[in-house]
């Protein structure tokens, strides 16, 4: 037997998430040590996945497969394909930047009890996070998926309602009820979601019998899997409910500005740019593959849901006063692209929105750390407390600027690759929809661009005076996302080779093929 | 009167005595019972014998050796395949001793055991004058507040009756699911459900709130057997018997010689759906339906903690292993007539249990409720009406008892000056004071709401499973939304215990002897060993899905 390298990427987390909780309340700083090398050893396993990935093989690579639960039809399957290679290499690669940028987020204050350990509960519950979204990622049993799906809003909460920015901390009450009130919405929002997925998931094993992905997919293709239309309609309404409540999608997006205002900027990093790909790669593995005709089946409503994100969530952005909030409802739009780009249902869209997702990542990842140093600076989440920073701390307004204009999508940087691939995509199979989900572009500049005026630019104002510019650690965090945002940017090459055999294979689930592109014949 | 008529009526007396037959008891087969009412007997006996220092420990000495030697007896019977191949109706036809019976004796022996522990716990309150107390009142006849109260507690006098008393309880409960015939079905249920109405009565604290909870158990569960009392004696005009066999074959018109005694009645449909229904009213009050669950909120704040979670836990085991037992094997002719029944009593009960706890402020009757909406998520798994259905039910109620005993162990330790702290805003960043004590009510509390990786997910999600296959899809999606609801109240004290601010006169966690703590740990282990790796047990539970008849 070989070893087990999916297992291990994601067992090396959680046993890192158990020691960082178990060392002692006075030893912190070893328990911040210990979750940092946790991550960065995962890194190491997520890059040797990466390497050891042969695009053009199997679908479904690095594959384990144990028996665990005969009664329900379960079994621990595991395995890769291009798309969640690429996202467990994002996870790995984001958890360093996380821990390192929430060093300081969790360390205790004097009127705390000695019993209470922030810090140890804090970098224990992001290892827990990152070991079960790696496993989602791996996960080719739909059970063992959904389990995860479910038990990872667990240690989220926690993090969500247990932490919130260090000005607010120390008793303020107000603060800590919008907190609390902040992660029960993101809990339930996410549980009902789930829930209403637990009776599809019931519902797919009395029609399939099964719950592993490849025997599904061999009883599809041997005839003998023959959904009625209205159950595979229901079932993949069910999937794609909870999906769309994580992803998150118009109109259940409400929970995300919430989570991501309260939350610190590495939490609110977990959230938007990792546990929330799970809801987007879910569609494309299990609602496009379980449910091909259902899914085209409903690709008009979830177009037009997705673009609504997209417009909505832009103009939301443009009117927020809270930055935090303003990068929420940003994400809200990106994540509408992402989602147009799965539903285009062509090579290009779903390429472009696996990437997107990648690039997503990464660009918020370094937004909202460095708009998250920037807020510990001041103790002030709101735009208006802020002005003329460049002049003071001008690494920090840079950085925070390569971060905006990333995700304004401007080329030169990543995200611009793969929404210019996920416009090609739509518009090549819906030109009109294309042409609407332009606007989120322009829009996406003016929120960004008029973000970074009010804030960066302008005369110094009194409170901003004295900020310092960003420390040794910080520049550690905020240089490396900036390196790679440039780096894919330019050569996005690496990427899309390993992501194309797999969207192929799911276009061939769908039965669905590229548009050929229609040349007017010039008389 | 000539001498020859008495002489034959003489005659006729001696030949019907010669007639009946000496039972055949087969007392092996019946070890687990028989252990455990002995026990109890001797347990009386310590009462009477056994000078008053020595009587805790005696007790608890004989509590805990009785029901693990008859949980050994148990083991040693489905071992010897008494669970499968050689299942059968022991003791005349009144026991059955079949896979069901067996499992579900196993989990009410286990959850007892446990239960006893901290029945036996004495480090929570303070001492007083100098003797340690445990949760039962000094002296449960003396009228609260009076003198010979206060000359009680100074004296250290204990109610070490509660160990027969459980044991009696259990001897009920090992009796309930086994019973294969109406009149054992009653006379199981008096013996359980007397000592409980008692042991609801004797609690240290609070003692007025604990009389109060047991009068009400008792008349609403004296009503409760009235009905099914009337219920057995329709049936028994309906069929002529009160066996399960006989009234199953009579239901499914497979009997055509008619008792000449019942030629009026037998057979009479309506006999058989009024009886039916009201044996059913008795049973699912016993589990707590809805609409039969108003005394279940009450009962659990007002009885002393220790017995809340003993009778949680064990009852319901029983009962719903007397529910599917008769629906099962004596009823299933008739299961297009109860099924709509049960769907709406399964709808109402989750959705009731779920939205009425949602305004609860004591932990107590918040747990209260949510045994409720549990009840409904088992009846579904008891509408499917397949072995799975049955598989499904028996892991559930074994998961579900340890978690709920489990969680009413941690309200034992939750303490303020007058005892139990069980006002939920008492327990306002309890997390922040001890954090063990609230995580591990966390765990019970994510178990209950049905979070994956806790048994509670493992066997909603069984229940479910047997549920849509059995053609209940519906009854899915109401058990799916009411999980929704319930999770909304169980995450309300998680927030509450984690993310509020703890108040300066807050409550202490006491910190237990080993006995609570061996409750709690089990209580853990198995809600996370049943979530993870639930396969052997199971398997366990499919083996012993198949009824005796």
């Amino acid at each position: 037997m070989s070893f087990p390298l999916l297992t291990a990427t994601a067992a090396l987390p959680a046993v890192g998430a158990i020691a960082t909780a178990a060392v002692p309340a006075a030893r912190r700083t070893a328990a911040k040590w210990l979750a940092l090398l946790v991550s960065l050893g995962t890194l190491v396993l997520g890059a040797i996945q990466l390497v050891r990935f042969e695009p053009g093989g199997a679908r479904y690579q690095l594959t384990e497969s144990h028996a665990w639960i005969a009664d329900f039809g379960v079994r621990y399957e595991l395995g890769v394909d291009g798309i969640g290679v690429a996202l467990i290499a994002l996870t790995a690669l984001l958890m360093p930047f996380v821990i390192l940028a929430g060093w300081h987020d969790a360390d205790p204050l004097e009127t705390h009890n000695s019993r209470w350990r922030p810090t140890q509960g804090f970098f224990a519950l992001i290892l827990a996070v990152e070991a079960m979204v790696i496993l989602s990622f791996e996960a080719t049993d739909v059970f063992l998926f959904y389990i995860l799906f479910e038990a990872m809003l667990i240690p989220m909460y926690f993090l969500i309602g247990g932490f919130g920015d260090r000005a607010h901390a120390g008793g303020d009450e107000a603060a800590a009820t919008q907190r609390s009130y902040a992660a029960v919405k993101f809990l339930l929002y996410n549980l009902v979601g789930g829930l209403i997925m637990l009776a599809a998931v019931i519902g797919l094993y009395v029609v399939a019998g099964t719950f592993s992905l490849s025997e599904i997919a061999a009883a599809r293709a041997n005839g003998s899997l023959d959904m009625a239309t209205n159950t595979e309609r229901l079932l993949f309404l069910g999937f794609f409910f909870a999906f769309a409540v994580k992803a998150p999608l118009w109109p259940l997006h409400t929970w995300l500005p919430n989570a991501m205002g309260e939350a610190t900027a590495p939490v609110a990093v977990l959230i938007t740019a990792v546990v929330d790909k799970v809801g987007t790669f879910a569609m494309l593995r299990f609602c496009l593959q379980l449910f091909p005709e259902a899914s085209k089946w409903a690709t008009p409503v979830i177009l037009v849901l997705a673009l609504i994100s997209i417009v909505y969530g832009a103009l939301l952005a443009v009117g927020q006063r809270d930055i935090k909030r303003l990068i929420a409802y940003a994400s809200i739009s990106h994540f509408g692209f992402i989602i147009l780009g799965i539903f285009a249902m062509t090579t290009q869209g779903q390429s472009g929105a696996t990437l997107y997702m990648v690039n997503h990542g990464i660009s918020t990842a370094a937004l909202m750390l460095v708009a998250g140093f920037l807020i510990s600076r001041r103790g002030s989440r709101l735009i208006s407390d802020y002005g003329g920073v460049q002049k003071v701390a001008p690494v920090l307004a840079g950085t925070f600027l390569i971060g905006g204009l990333a995700t304004l999508s401007l080329p030169g940087l990543a995200p611009f690759v793969s929404e210019f691939l996920v416009l090609v995509g739509v518009f090549s199979a819906y030109p009109v929809v294309g042409i609407i989900a332009t606007v989120g572009i322009v829009l996406a500049a003016l929120y960004v661009l008029v973000l970074y005026q009010r804030t960066m630019t302008g005369p110094v104002k009194e409170s901003v005076r004295g900020m310092p510019d960003l420390k040794v650690r910080e520049l550690a965090v905020v240089v490396p996302l900036i390196a790679l945002l440039v780096f894919l940017g330019v050569y996005p090459k690496p990427l899309t080779e390993i992501i194309n055999p797999a969207v192929q294979h799911t276009m061939s689930d769908v039965q669905k093929h590229d548009p050929k592109p229609q040349v007017e014949a010039v008389k | 009167m000539s001498a020859a008529s008495v002489h034959s009526l003489w005659t006729m007396g001696a030949d019907s005595t010669a007639k009946i037959p000496t039972p055949h008891i087969e007392y092996a087969q019946l070890s687990p019972v028989l252990i455990v009412l002995g026990a109890a007997c001797l347990g009386v006996l310590v009462e009477a014998f056994v000078p008053r220092k020595g009587r805790y420990y005696a007790q608890v000495f004989l509590a805990v050796v009785a029901l693990v030697a008859s949980f050994a007896a148990i083991v040693a019977l489905a071992a010897g395949g008494y669970g499968s191949t050689k299942a059968h109706i022991a003791a005349m036809g009144a026991v059955a001793v079949d896979g069901p019976a067996l499992f579900l004796q196993g989990t009410i022996l286990l959850a007892s055991l446990v239960s006893i522990f901290t029945f036996a716990e004495r480090r929570l309150d303070p001492e007083a004058h100098g003797n340690r107390v445990d949760s039962f009142a000094a002296q449960a006849a003396s009228v609260p507040g009076s003198e010979s109260e206060q000359s009680a507690v100074k004296a250290g006098f204990t109610t070490t009756e509660v160990f027969p008393l459980a044991l009696f309880a259990v001897g009920g409960m090992l009796v309930f699911p086994a019973a294969n015939d109406l009149l054992t079905l009653f006379i199981a249920l008096e013996v359980f459900s007397l000592p409980l109405y008692l042991l609801c009565a004797v609690a240290r604290r609070k003692r007025l709130m604990s009389q109060e909870a047991a009068v009400k158990y008792f008349l609403l569960g004296a009503f409760s057997s009235a009905f099914l009392l009337f219920g057995i004696a329709l049936l028994y005009g309906y069929a002529g018997s009160v066996s399960y066999a006989k009234i199953a074959a009579v239901v499914e018109g497979s009997v055509s010689t008619i008792d000449p005694a019942l030629a009026d009645t037998m057979g009479n449909d309506a006999l058989l759906l009024i009886g039916a229904a009201m044996i059913l009213a008795g049973l699912l009050f016993k589990v707590g339906a809805v609409p039969f669950h108003m005394w279940t909120p009450d009962v659990y704040q007002g009885a002393p903690t220790p017995v809340t979670g003993f009778m949680a836990a064990a009852t319901k085991v029983a009962a719903f292993g007397a529910l599917l037992r008769l629906l099962y094997v004596v009823l299933p002719g008739l299961r297009w007539d109860w099924r709509p029944v049960m769907w709406a009593v399964a709808i109402v009960t989750m959705l009731g249990g779920a939205i009425v706890a949602i305004t609860q402020t004591d932990i107590k009757r918040l747990l209260a409720y949510s045994s409720i909406a549990h009840a409904g998520f088992i009846l579904a798994g008891v509408i499917a009406t397949t072995p799975d259905g049955v598989s499904a039910v028996l892991f559930y109620l074994g998961g579900y008892s340890f978690v709920t005993i489990g969680a009413f162990a941690v309200v034992t330790l939750v303490r303020d000056a007058g005892g139990e702290a069980t006002h939920l805003s008492k327990w306002a960043g309890l997390g922040r004071r001890s954090p063990l004590v609230a995580a591990v009510f966390a765990i019970f509390l994510l178990a209950f709401a049905g979070i994956p990786l806790t048994s509670g997910f493992a066997g909603k999600f069984a229940v479910f499973k047997a549920a849509a296959e059995g053609g209940a899809g519906p009854l899915v999606v109401v058990g799916v939304l009411s999980s929704a609801v319930a999770a909304f109240f169980y995450i309300r004290v998680i927030v509450l215990m984690f993310f509020s601010e703890p108040k300066a006169d807050g409550p202490t966690v006491a910190v237990p002897s080993p006995l609570t703590m061996t409750t709690i740990g089990v209580g853990v282990a198995v809600t996370l060993v049943l979530g993870v790796a639930p396969q052997y047990f199971l398997d366990l539970a499919n083996q012993a899905s198949v009824f005796v008849r």
